[in-house]
């Protein structure tokens, strides 16, 4: 009992929605802290829709980067895909190298503002620590393991499920793991392309230089980078309890 | 039974298994002898078909393994290698139950099976069940590596160095459990090793590779006496042959019946190597010998070691 009260993933993601919902009543607290600004709330979008708006374009992008990216480094650590791992190492890291702002103007112009560019700049920018990490992830299972598996009769595809990937899933949530909180902060940028993320302040802020908007946008993004930096940490120890 | 008719394999140009042919008769214990690079651990592999052949037939039970289905073909025997290879995320139990679960027996019926199982390996089931490999020492792996490929209870198992990484205490005692096992279930065992002493302890035939070729295939007394090629007489020693001779005869082939005599008694299924180890120890030149039931059953005379 004692011990939940003092979780700090509990408290995080309650002082998250907390905020979220209570900033829209702030406007006293920010009027006293930056008395000049005529405006020291922003009020265009509320806040909640923009958290949600926020975690939608990072779920929706990491859950398409974990599906490419892992399904990838699998293919590749096969005998059938051996042949492909240079190739798809190789596109990936390009993938990496264009800054996301970069990949979302390029976007713009070929499918439109809003959700979609925002979407595949934030997908293209998460799968490679996904990849590397399924690579090394499955790379470090023993092979003594695998070839006991094998040589009891476990076909290729329960050795991958039942011995490889439980064995190489902390090195892999390790890499999702990078890969999500890297894109919640770049989902923020991706408000310069019409999604509705919690960017949004945060970019009129800095056209306007209004810091109270910046203040109201950062805020939520950096708590619910911790958040789910918590959440992934509680997940990874409950995987490797086995090792205690 | 396990046959193989003219089996080789290629690498390329290089040829790690020369056309061996071999019958390995059901019951049987047969070692692989061999130095390292001499195509012992691959020719293992070929009768469970990690590795495929390039040229011959494999038959086990009559079956051409080519045409049996991989897993089902490994499912037909256990399999121990020197790594362990131990599920490092299972349990002890779920580790000795892998087999039993792909064959799909309950639940139940697989962890009493391992419990069982432990129990015969000498680790007490209520402490090791639900330990994790990483918790247990390497010689206590290798027995749950032991008992995993016991689980389902096949006819046949392949061991490719399965001591080989254990202290040469441990490893006498699994080599004491090994031959326990294969007294009480007759099981047809492929035992792959480096180590002389072991294959002349534990097989009943034993045959010894060099350089990818079957050069002899014996008894461990044919061997010892009559080596065919001066690699098969380097490996069992020209130095120690003789006491190699008496460590594989029991105590038990020259005890003179009914007589009696002093000291601490030798069991009657000590080797003889044993028994002139402590005549020498202790400056006898007779020792009393027990029968199994551990009541007086004669005495092993000094001068007949010498009889042939």
């Amino acid at each position: 009992m004692n011990r939940r009260w003092k979780d700090p993933l509990l408290w995080t993601s309650v002082g998250l929605v907390a905020l979220v919902l209570l900033l829209p009543m702030s406007r006293p607290l920010f009027a006293a802290l930056f008395p000049t600004l005529p405006r020291p709330l922003f009020e265009l979008d509320s806040f909640a829709d923009l958290l949600a708006g926020h975690v939608l374009v990072v779920a929706a992008s990491s859950a398409a980067a974990v599906l490419l990216g892992a399904g990838a480094g699998i293919f590749v650590t096969r005998a059938e895909g051996a042949e492909f791992r240079g190739l798809v190492a190789s596109i990936v890291t390009v993938g990496q190298a264009f800054p996301p702002v970069a990949v979302l103007a390029v976007a713009v112009p070929a499918i439109g503002f809003g959700f979609q560019p925002a979407f595949f700049a934030l997908l293209l920018y998460g799968l490679l620590p996904i990849l590397d990490n399924t690579i090394a992830g499955l790379g470090s299972v023993p092979s003594a393991a695998v070839e006991a598996a094998r040589g009891m009769g476990m076909g290729e595809g329960a050795i991958l499920r039942k011995v490889e990937l439980p064995l190489a899933a902390p090195v892999i949530i390790a890499g999702i793991r990078t890969s999500v909180i890297i894109n919640v902060g770049t989902a923020a940028i991706a408000s310069t392309v019409g999604a509705r993320t919690l960017g949004l302040p945060i970019i009129i802020g800095l056209n306007g230089a209004n810091p109270a908007y910046i203040l109201q946008g950062a805020i939520p993004v950096a708590l619910l980078a911790i958040v789910l930096d918590l959440a992934f940490g509680r997940l990874l120890s409950r995987l490797e309890r086995w090792r205690r | 039974m396990i046959e193989l008719e003219h089996v080789t394999k290629r690498y390329g140009a290089a040829c790690a298994v020369a056309d061996v042919s071999l019958t390995i008769g059901a019951g049987e214990f047969c070692a692989v002898m061999g130095g390292s690079g001499a195509g012992k651990s691959t020719m293992l592999k070929m009768i469970n078909q990690l590795i495929a052949h390039s040229e011959g037939t494999i038959r086990v039970d009559g079956q051409d393994v080519r045409a049996m289905a991989p897993a089902a073909l490994r499912r037909r025997m256990g399999y121990v290698i020197q790594s362990i290879g131990l599920f490092p995320h299972w349990t002890v139990a779920r580790n000795i139950g892998t087999v039993p679960e792909l064959l799909g027996w309950a639940a139940s019926q697989a962890r009493d099976r391992a419990a069982a199982l432990l129990e015969q390996l000498k680790l007490p089931p209520g402490e090791f069940l639900d330990k994790y490999p990483h918790q247990l020492s390497i010689g206590q792996q290798q027995r749950v590596g032991i008992a995993r490929a016991l689980a389902a209870d096949q006819d046949i198992l392949l061991m490719d160095e399965p001591f080989g990484a254990l202290d040469p205490i441990t490893r006498q005692a699994l080599q004491a459990e090994i031959a326990e096992i294969q007294r009480a279930s007759r099981k047809t065992i492929v035992f792959v090793t480096h180590d002389m002493d072991e294959a002349l302890r534990l097989a009943s035939r034993i045959a010894v590779m060099d350089r990818s070729r079957l050069v002899q295939l014996g008894t461990p007394i044919e061997l010892l006496t009559a080596p065919k090629t001066d690699f098969v007489r380097n490996l069992v020693g020209r130095d120690d042959l003789g006491i190699k001779l008496l460590g594989i005869a029991l105590v038990a082939s020259r005890m003179r019946p009914g007589e009696a005599a002093p000291g601490e008694p030798i069991a009657a299924t000590a080797s003889l190597r044993q028994a002139l180890s402590r005549m020498v120890a202790e400056g006898r030149d007779r020792l009393p010998v027990a029968g199994a039931d551990g009541a007086p059953a004669g005495t092993l005379h000094l001068g007949d070691l010498l009889r042939r």
